[in-house]
């Protein structure tokens, strides 16, 4: 998995939000600028929501990390 | 895709009805969002049915267009967040989220974790925490000590629910406690004891998911899916089972679904637990007070309690302050103005999911995601 | 002021109505709006909040035009709420028969004090790179501006005693409610859109369905409002059912996808043919949509009338009983001429627009 440009190793099975959290990175920053984290991790919320492979708004948690898979968070 | 019966959600009473539907001869097609079976509570550890076509990843946006003779809503319950100042912080997470984070490879070895909110829930999480390495320093439930002492008296006349009585004996659990504000490091609870933690995990009870019941035209009493003793609806041919007909855990779930799947009466009493959990657990009226005028209510859109003043209902909230107007449809905001101003949700209108235009354009039938 | 008095009453708390509202209370006068559900929640919550120039006829020239100044006038008042951004309205041609169709416009706008130009190919994607190549051009109405409707409503009806009911009659100055009450007031205004019929049978306004779709935020995605030439075709056949490509960039950074326009269909379902047809068309145009999440759908009700000017005057036989219905798709721009229509008309006033031209007596069924 690529997050912001930067090229990490994930176990396989892990899901974009997981991994996100795990490396301490923000996926969403709210309108206000305030870092948001994920709230739900099943898909309600909508707080982890990042850019995958060119589609924006997509729900990290709902969505395995892949090799190669580009994930870019509000911070990227 | 025409089926006999199309099953929606593969927790526990999804795959009971896929089991009930298989046992009668039924072609039955189970489909769910997730990427594995088992809902929240097994996920992925739940034990597919042979003989049954499984659907993962699908997610449903409109019902229009799919064929079948019977639909079994098993939608399940998400988690009830409440507003208190501090709650959008990174390191404040649902109880069930940080455990479904977990179980989606994050990893929590070493973490000190505060789990605050209500219900049963709370101690599971903490138990599965544990178990994943992770230091939880305090188990807070805001219920009497009373309450729950009822609650546990009462647990052995459900002895599969045992289980429950022996979590409570949770060291760190701690009742008629409550978080009030959580700030960069940690949180402050009701006893005014702050408590430094890696990740604050937070839940204040279920909540059905009935966006796809209400889409379905499902006549919704109390805040549950009405059904009678064969799970239907007031829809035609379509069921509800499980946590969206009241929340009553796996066992109420399995015998739901079982019923509906293969077409006979519910087995067992089920109603008395349900009330009983909702007794034991209901919130505090105080809670309603912990969003300060300051506090985000709406966290897709960033709308402060502040500012849902003077409003009839959820749609007036809405159309003038943009409260629920976001990506998550009010998901998590529609409950807490439900328990704060006791405002119902709207009618379901599809898409219920955000959807691609080339999904609407490319199909016929704008169905499953 | 009694409770069931007031020296004007308004029926309806829409964005024409909440205008009136506001003109009337700048009188001095004291008013009561009574709506039967939100301020701003019913055909106002459902369209898309353009406040634009449209040139159909000479009197919907004057109309819109005199109704965009004074929505200019407020800019300087309103609220941020009302996400108030001047995107300007391009015109769009798919090929070159449209755009020699619109080559009078430029002179026909700017002899009337409208800015206005005609864009060649290039100069079109210039101006809007995101649309398909290959467009002929465009004629950009750069003055005309975007607002977020429901919240202009709740803004300009500030002031007026807002009281929930179903008006059940509307008599020469006075009306009923369903619970039985009776109201009085020296003006009353009719301003419920689609739903004037219900209290006056006669008039000739039927209402047309319209579908919408808003995306997530993709800010920077689209920066006019973007309309298809062709939409002047569709906005104005009598067809039953046509869809026109209408994209509306928002303060927020979504899309507003439109149009749609049904005459016939009373049940305000979203049509999943209509959805498919107007999102088909808005992605041929402008083929990036196509990857853009739709976030949400709805439909609405336009007050539609047979010659697509509303109807702002004295109802016919009374003295104290306007009308203010009939704004098709234009209510949120008309909304603010409107009141100053029916101002004048009340003051005795003479104004800037023919109010003939508005009258519901050009209609053979509303005259007494």
């Amino acid at each position: 998995m690529i997050v912001n440009g930067v090229s990490v190793d994930v176990a396989d099975g892990v899901s974009v939000a997981a991994a996100l959290m795990q490396l301490k990175i923000i996926p969403r920053r709210a309108l206000s600028g305030e870092a948001r984290g994920p709230l739900c991790g099943m898909g309600v919320c909508f707080e982890c929501r990042v850019t995958i492979d060119g589609q924006p708004h997509e729900r990290g948690c709902m969505v395995r990390a892949r090799e190669g898979m580009e994930v870019r968070s509000d911070e990227g | 895709m025409k089926v006999d019966t199309l099953i929606v959600g593969a927790g526990p009473a999804g795959l009971a009805a896929a089991r009930g539907a298989r046992s009668v001869g039924r072609k039955a097609l189970v489909i769910d969002e997730n990427w594995n079976g088992g809902g929240q509570i097994w996920r992925g550890q739940g034990r597919l049915v042979v003989g049954v076509a499984f659907e993962f990843e699908r997610q449903v946006v409109d019902l229009r267009g799919l064929e079948y003779d019977r639909l079994i809503l098993a939608c399940g319950a998400r988690e009830l967040f409440l507003p208190f100042p501090g709650w959008t912080l990174p390191h404040v997470v649902g109880a069930g989220g940080l455990q479904a984070l977990v179980k989606n490879g994050l990893d929590v070895r070493g973490k000190r974790i505060v789990i605050a909110g209500s219900g049963p829930l709370l101690l599971a999480v903490a138990a599965n925490l544990t178990k994943a390495g992770a230091e939880v320093l305090l188990v807070a439930e805001q219920t009497s000590w009373t309450k729950l002492a009822r609650f546990a008296a009462g647990l052995w006349r459900w002895p599969s629910k045992m289980a429950q009585g022996i979590l409570l004996g949770n060291p760190r659990y701690r009742a008629g406690l409550w978080p009030v504000r959580a700030d960069a490091g940690g949180v402050t609870m009701s006893d005014g004891r702050r408590w430094d933690c890696d990740y604050l995990a937070c839940g204040f009870g279920l909540v059905p998911n009935l966006e796809v019941p209400r889409l379905a035209g499902c006549a919704v009493v109390d805040g549950f899916v009405e059904v009678d003793e064969w799970q239907r609806t007031s829809v035609d041919g379509v069921y509800a089972v499980g946590e969206i007909t009241g929340i009553g855990g796996v066992e109420k779930a399995e015998a739901e679904g079982w019923a509906a799947g293969c077409g006979t009466k519910i087995q067992g009493d089920h109603a008395r637990f349900v009330s009983r959990l909702a007794e034991s657990f209901e919130l505090r009226t105080g809670l309603r007070g912990l969003a300060t005028p300051d506090t985000i209510v709406c966290r897709c859109e960033d709308v402060k309690l502040c500012k849902i003043v003077g409003f009839h209902d959820r749609r007036d909230a809405k159309l003038q302050t943009r409260c629920g107007m976001g990506a998550c449809q009010g998901r998590i905001c529609g409950p807490i103005l439900e328990f704060l101003y006791g405002w119902e949700a709207e009618r379901a209108r599809p898409p219920i999911l955000p959807t691609k235009v080339s999904d609407f354009v490319r199909k016929t039938r704008v169905t499953l995601d | 002021m009694k409770a069931n008095t007031a020296d004007v009453i308004v029926v309806g708390a829409g964005i024409v109505g909440a205008a009136c509202a506001r003109a009337f209370l700048r009188e001095g006068l004291s008013v009561t709006i009574v709506e039967r559900d939100l301020v701003g929640g019913g055909a106002t919550a459902a369209g898309m909040g353009h406040v634009v120039v449209m040139d159909d006829s000479e009197a919907q020239f004057a109309l819109t035009k005199r109704s965009r100044d004074l929505w200019d006038s407020l800019v300087p008042e309103l609220p941020p709420e009302i996400e108030f951004e001047r995107r300007g309205t391009l015109w769009v041609a798919a090929d070159g028969e449209e755009l020699e169709a619109v080559s009078g416009k430029k002179a026909h706008y700017e002899a009337r004090g409208v800015r206005a130009e005609l864009l060649d190919e290039l100069s079109l994607r210039t101006a809007e790179p995101s649309l398909r190549p290959g467009m002929a051009g465009g004629f950009l109405v750069p003055d005309d501006s975007v607002i977020y409707a429901p919240c202009a409503a709740a803004w300009l009806s500030r002031g007026a005693n807002i009281v929930r009911g179903t008006v059940e009659q509307i008599e020469d100055g006075a009306l009923r409610l369903r619970n039985g009450e009776r109201l009085e007031a020296g003006v009353v205004i009719c301003a419920t859109g689609a739903w004037a019929v219900d209290l006056f049978p006669a008039l000739p306004v039927k209402p047309r369905k319209g579908h919408l779709a808003i995306t997530e935020r993709y800010p920077g995605a689209v920066r006019h409002q973007l309309i298809e030439l062709g939409y002047l075709k569709s906005a104005h056949s009598a067809g039953t059912e046509s869809v026109a490509f209408n994209v509306q960039p928002r303060a927020t950074g979504q899309l507003l996808i439109g149009s749609s326009r049904q005459f016939g269909v009373e049940d305000g379902a979203v049509e999943e043919h209509m959805i498919r047809r107007m999102l088909d068309r808005a992605v041929e145009y402008l083929p990036s949509l196509a990857g853009m999440k739709v976030l949400r759908l709805w439909t609405g009700f336009r007050a539609a009338t047979p010659d697509h000017l509303p109807i702002v005057s004295l109802c016919p036989g009374m003295r104290r009983t306007y009308l203010a219905t009939g704004h098709e798709g234009l209510g949120i721009t008309t909304s603010l001429g409107t009141a100053e229509i029916l101002v004048e008309s009340v003051m005795g006033r003479a104004g800037v627009l023919t109010k003939q031209n508005y009258a519901a007596e050009r209609f053979v069924e509303c005259r007494v």
